[in-house]
């Protein structure tokens, strides 16, 4: 069952030096499944998952063919339809819990905002459930956590408490942008874990945008792999050691592994018709 | 091989809230002349406090750190032993000066002219453009500004890098390059490294030996071999090593 649907999407921006388009025609649908975009850092992946949220602003601007989320078309949505969707339906994880939690209210307020204000819930039930989206990711003594402001946190309980608040809500669409890549790497396995877990048991779809090629093959079930904001190439995620796109090659190709050959590693050939 | 950098049971004490925190507890290594030495372990596991004792940035509680046979003694000539290239290049570089200036700053400190020659050398030894001398932080790509870092901690030549997690800031093509000219320049001028790490497949390719650290204490020093053919003692090291995200890929 399609979920979301997207094609053609394109993302413009006008600057003083011209236009410049971040995504270029990207197309792809997304059932209940696990949807991984790589990509280097400006290769539009992040502009990929904040467009489907309708999340960016003017000068910015979204163009498509067709963006649907279970029926619904979300370039003409309205503004209030677009809020009743964001956070309940589709929800997004940041990339860096340095800047996107609220630095001046402590991890219960942000928690039970939602809560308190979307769903009407008193304080006390709002904090239980709080509590326990903290537990579902694996936070030791949530109560404390509660207390405890962003500056306290570690990265690694920071992105975690970001995945609790998204996950309040029990949205059918989780985007996570790099939601790991700021985390150690046991601490990283634990946190695919749970989102496994989620798109396992509730059926959640989820888009996991990252630079880690392996992880995202590791983890997913199809990768999309961007360069300069367009689509290079898809693959099913255990075909990944088989792609043949000269870029998805060069990706691989350029991580170090353990035991690995004392050479330089391979830098990344950017010349062909795909670079342009 | 002579030990350069000599570690003996080195304690770093953080006092916070009148609550001590034992950054570090009684690590000991040592690094050869010549040789790279890699510091792994997870966040809050002490590795970047061993580097920012070294260069006098962490209260040092106890223990001995030696270079060179001597006890350290901060200063110029410490400062032309050994430098630091740090892991976020957003914020390591001076945003309001020039590429120029933060080269050729460390030459004016220790007096040493000519610095019209040796900032564009230390450019091109990095693979930058001359041009990019006159630019400023923000003009330039996170892996650009790593490589003026690294520059700028070669201008006065010091035998030993203190790396710490220099790659991790960056995209995984960018971070091959990067590799690639820290090994490079290595060779070329004889670097020892000592290297911080949270990814063990990058402390693979760079390092010697490596020692695995969790909460401020050495776990296990092991030898690149015995990492690669999975000899490790303790189930520390051995749960990072599997971990690693190349090793469950079966790649």
């Amino acid at each position: 069952m399609t979920l979301l649907s997207v094609k053609n999407l394109r993302v413009s921006f006008a600057t003083e030096t011209g236009v410049v388009q971040a995504v270029r025609g990207v197309s792809f649908t997304l059932g209940r499944e696990r949807l991984g975009i790589v990509g280097e850092s400006g290769s539009g992946k992040t502009m990929t998952g904040r467009a489907v949220l309708r999340l960016i602003r003017p000068p910015g601007r979204i163009e498509a063919d067709e963006m649907t989320f279970d029926g619904q078309d979300l370039l003409h949505a309205s503004d209030s339809q677009m809020r009743a969707l964001r956070g309940r339906r589709i929800a997004m994880v940041m990339q860096d819990p340095k800047y996107s939690l609220n630095p001046v209210m402590t991890v219960g307020q942000q928690l039970t905002e939602g809560l308190r204000m979307r769903d009407r819930l008193g304080r006390a039930e709002a904090e239980a459930r709080a509590i326990k989206a903290l537990e579902a990711v694996q936070i030791r003594d949530p109560a404390r956590v509660m207390k405890a402001w962003p500056h306290e946190l570690s990265g690694g309980m920071g992105q975690r408490v970001m995945i609790a608040m998204m996950l309040i809500p029990e949205p059918d669409l989780l985007i996570a942008d790099e939601p790991t890549s700021a985390l150690d790497v046991t601490v990283q396995a634990e946190v695919l874990s749970i989102l496994d877990g989620l798109v396992r048991d509730r059926g959640m779809g989820l888009i996991f945008i990252s630079h880690d090629l392996r992880l995202v093959a590791r983890f997913c079930d199809r990768v999309l792999v961007m360069y300069k904001g367009r689509v290079v190439e898809e693959l099913a995620a255990g075909d990944l050691m088989a792609a043949q796109h000269p870029y998805t090659r060069g990706l691989l190709n350029c991580l170090p592994r353990i035991g690995g050959p004392r050479q330089p590693l391979p830098a990344l050939d950017r010349t062909g018709d795909w670079a342009e | 091989m002579t030990a350069l950098i000599e570690i003996d049971a080195l304690t770093v004490t953080y006092r916070a809230k009148g609550q001590e925190v034992q950054a570090v507890q009684g690590v000991s290594l040592s690094v050869a002349k010549g040789e790279s030495y890699g510091l792994v372990g997870e966040s809050g596991s002490g590795k970047s406090t061993i580097l920012r004792a070294i260069c006098g940035l962490a209260p040092v509680s106890g223990g001995t750190i030696r270079i060179a046979g001597q006890p350290v003694r901060r200063g110029r000539d410490f400062a032309r032993q050994v430098q630091m290239v740090f892991q976020d290049p957003y914020a390591s570089l001076h945003p309001r000066h020039t590429i120029d200036r933060t080269l050729s700053e460390p030459l004016a400190i220790h007096g040493i002219g000519g610095a019209d020659q040796k900032v564009p050398a230390a450019l091109e030894a990095v693979g930058l453009p001359a041009a990019f001398r006159f630019r400023f932080p923000h003009q330039l790509s996170g892996g650009q500004r790593q490589r003026v870092a690294i520059a700028r901690a070669l201008m006065l030549e010091p035998p030993i890098l203190l790396l710490d997690e220099p790659t991790s800031a960056l995209d995984a093509s960018v971070q091959a390059e990067v590799l690639n000219l820290l090994n490079r320049l290595r060779a070329e001028r004889g670097l020892t490294f000592l290297m911080v790490s949270h990814d063990l497949a990058v402390v693979d390719h760079m390092c010697d030996r490596l020692l695995v650290m969790q909460h401020g204490r050495a776990v296990e020093e092991l030898a690149r071999d015995d990492l690669a053919a999975a000899r490790m003692k303790t189930d520390y090291a051995r749960s990072l090593f599997e971990a690693s995200a190349d090793r469950l890929m079966g790649a």
